[in-house]
């Protein structure tokens, strides 16, 4: 059985359909890579996946459970299993929380428990992302962006989730941070044996770190196959374009 | 050597106080005729800066530029007002990233080319003007502009717009185009396109080219020689060739393999500074 199943998911905005008809499924331990322009419908998906907002039609299920119209209530439980990292790591974080709070309000929210065993807790994920303790009691405007995003995935791997939606997480990064940031999220998958919904506009990116891939463009589903078979033999037109369109570096 | 057209010597800028680290630090420089140099670094290296201090739009009171930039010999820093004036636009223009905001909201994209020609040729006349900036429409490839010359920015997408904004940087003809990452904002299938786009201006107008980016690989396909900066300083410059194939410092071998390609080993990390 899939982690993930998205059945003929469909989003309207008035008489706008800025997702139509897509159904993909993600198993347990593997990348699933979303890819596409701007308008392609990648970041709607991901907020529909994460229970954000209720597709217009169709269905997301976790795990066997459906949590398309679920209330509330009931998808508390579920939203530990499934975290979300966003492109702007300024953006994410509050900027009048220490780190140590930033990072353990999931538990406080969730478990509750003693504030000894927040702190522990805190330092354990500070450094399975590569941080450590010195972080616990700054702000985030203190931090690079690149911390800031190890930030945002320590608290997103605060209640030992086993899937994350990443959702363009390192472009808003300098390339040699964004490359730790890579490294990072590989190590977390293969450490935690995590499942991925990993979203970019970049071909490249998608192939470097996703088992499957999903070509999306104006809300449609193009083609999807796994990385192989999208990215050394695609059957799209449009998927020939991005790949082709996608800058090589030239060393002639 | 071919003469430069664009000669930048010891160029330093420092925001602040003098003990606070500059934002460009003893940048030297030169641009030949018809030539495009990649300028490639990450937030904080100097490059934009740079661009900047060249077109002399640093604030006086903020920023403290010492060094020599030297355009078709004349001397930039020292040059009167008034003559920088007329040199911005039609002996160096330039394109920035995001080009909604470079544009006026509430004019029509004809009328702000139009005003850019008026700028620099008072003496033509109104038809004469909107010949030029039709003309200058279709030197961007920009699709019917007759029609489309009456229409606001908004109603353009990202693509379009920068396509405007090449317009009226080519509409005067200059010599030296600075490109300040003209198509991070843009889709990639965009961005090959407004590439083609450069690429072909540069054939038509002999046009030199300062191209600042932090993507190598877009370097490496516009770009006649490359120099790399961090924290303000050059650390290496030559052919693009020569630097990709034999880079000499362990920062730019860094960033080439930190951004993985269509044939990137999966099975290896990607390139991370240590």
């Amino acid at each position: 059985m899939p982690l993930l199943e998205a059945t003929r998911l469909t989003k309207d905005y008035g008489e706008v359909r800025v997702v139509d008809d897509v159904s993909f499924v993600i198993h347990r331990g593997e990348t699933l890579g979303l890819v596409g322009e701007s308008g392609s419908g990648k970041s709607t998906i991901a907020r529909m996946v994460l229970g954000l907002i209720e597709p217009s039609s169709g269905s997301v299920s976790f795990d066997g459970a459906s949590i398309t119209g679920m209330p509330q209530s009931r998808l508390r439980p579920l939203r530990r299993r499934i975290q979300p990292v966003f492109q702007d790591p300024y953006a994410a974080l509050n900027p009048r929380m220490r780190v140590l709070d930033i990072v353990t309000e999931p538990l406080v929210i969730h478990e509750g428990g003693s504030r000894a065993r927040h702190r522990l807790k805190a330092s354990e994920l500070l450094r399975s992302v590569g941080l450590d303790d010195s972080a616990l009691p700054r702000y985030p405007h203190e931090f690079s962006g690149g911390q800031r995003q190890r930030i945002n995935i320590a608290r997103a791997l605060a209640l030992r989730p086993e899937m994350l939606v990443l959702d363009e997480p390192i472009s808003a990064l300098d390339v040699s941070v964004g490359a730790q940031v890579v490294n990072l999220l590989r190590d977390l998958q293969r450490d935690f044996q995590l499942t991925y919904l990993f979203i970019s506009h970049s071909m490249p990116l998608v192939r470097y770190l996703s088992t499957n891939i999903a070509v999306l463009r104006h809300g449609r589903l193009v083609e999807m196959g796994t990385r192989d078979e999208i990215c050394d033999a695609p059957r799209e037109l449009y998927t020939q374009t991005l790949i082709a369109a996608t800058p090589e570096l030239r060393l002639a | 050597m071919t003469p430069a057209l664009l000669e930048i010597n010891e160029l330093s800028v420092r925001f602040g106080a003098a003990a606070t680290r500059p934002a460009v630090a003893g940048l030297s420089l030169r641009i030949a005729r018809g030539e495009v140099l990649g300028l490639v670094g990450e937030s904080g290296s100097g490059k934009s800066v740079t661009s900047l201090a060249i077109l002399r739009l640093l604030d006086p009171a903020a920023a403290r530029v010492t060094g020599s930039i030297r355009f078709e010999d004349r001397e930039l820093l020292t040059l009167p007002e008034d003559e920088m004036r007329r040199l911005r636009g039609s002996g160096i223009a330039m394109i920035f990233q995001e080009p909604m905001t470079a544009l006026n909201p509430v004019m029509p994209i004809g009328e702000q080319i139009a005003e850019a020609v008026r700028i620099h040729q008072p003496g033509l006349g109104k038809r004469q003007v909107r010949e030029r900036v039709i003309e200058a429409l279709n030197a961007a490839a920009f699709p019917r502009p007759a029609e489309r010359y009456s229409d606001y920015p908004h109603q353009f997408s990202g693509g379009q717009r920068q396509r405007i904004l090449i317009a009226m940087a080519v509409a005067n003809r200059p010599r030296l185009l600075i490109a300040d990452e003209p198509t991070t904002a843009l889709d990639v299938t965009v961005q090959a396109q407004i590439l083609d786009l450069l690429a072909k201006l540069r054939e038509e107008f002999s046009l030199s080219m300062l191209f600042i980016t932090h993507d190598l690989a877009v370097v490496s396909q516009v770009a006649d020689r490359v120099a790399v900066m961090r924290h303000g300083s050059l650390l290496e410059e030559g052919r693009c060739g020569d630097v990709f194939a034999h880079p000499q410092h362990e920062y730019t071998r860094s960033l080439l393999h930190a951004v993985p390609t269509m044939t990137t080993d999966l099975e290896r990390p990607l390139a991370t500074l240590s």
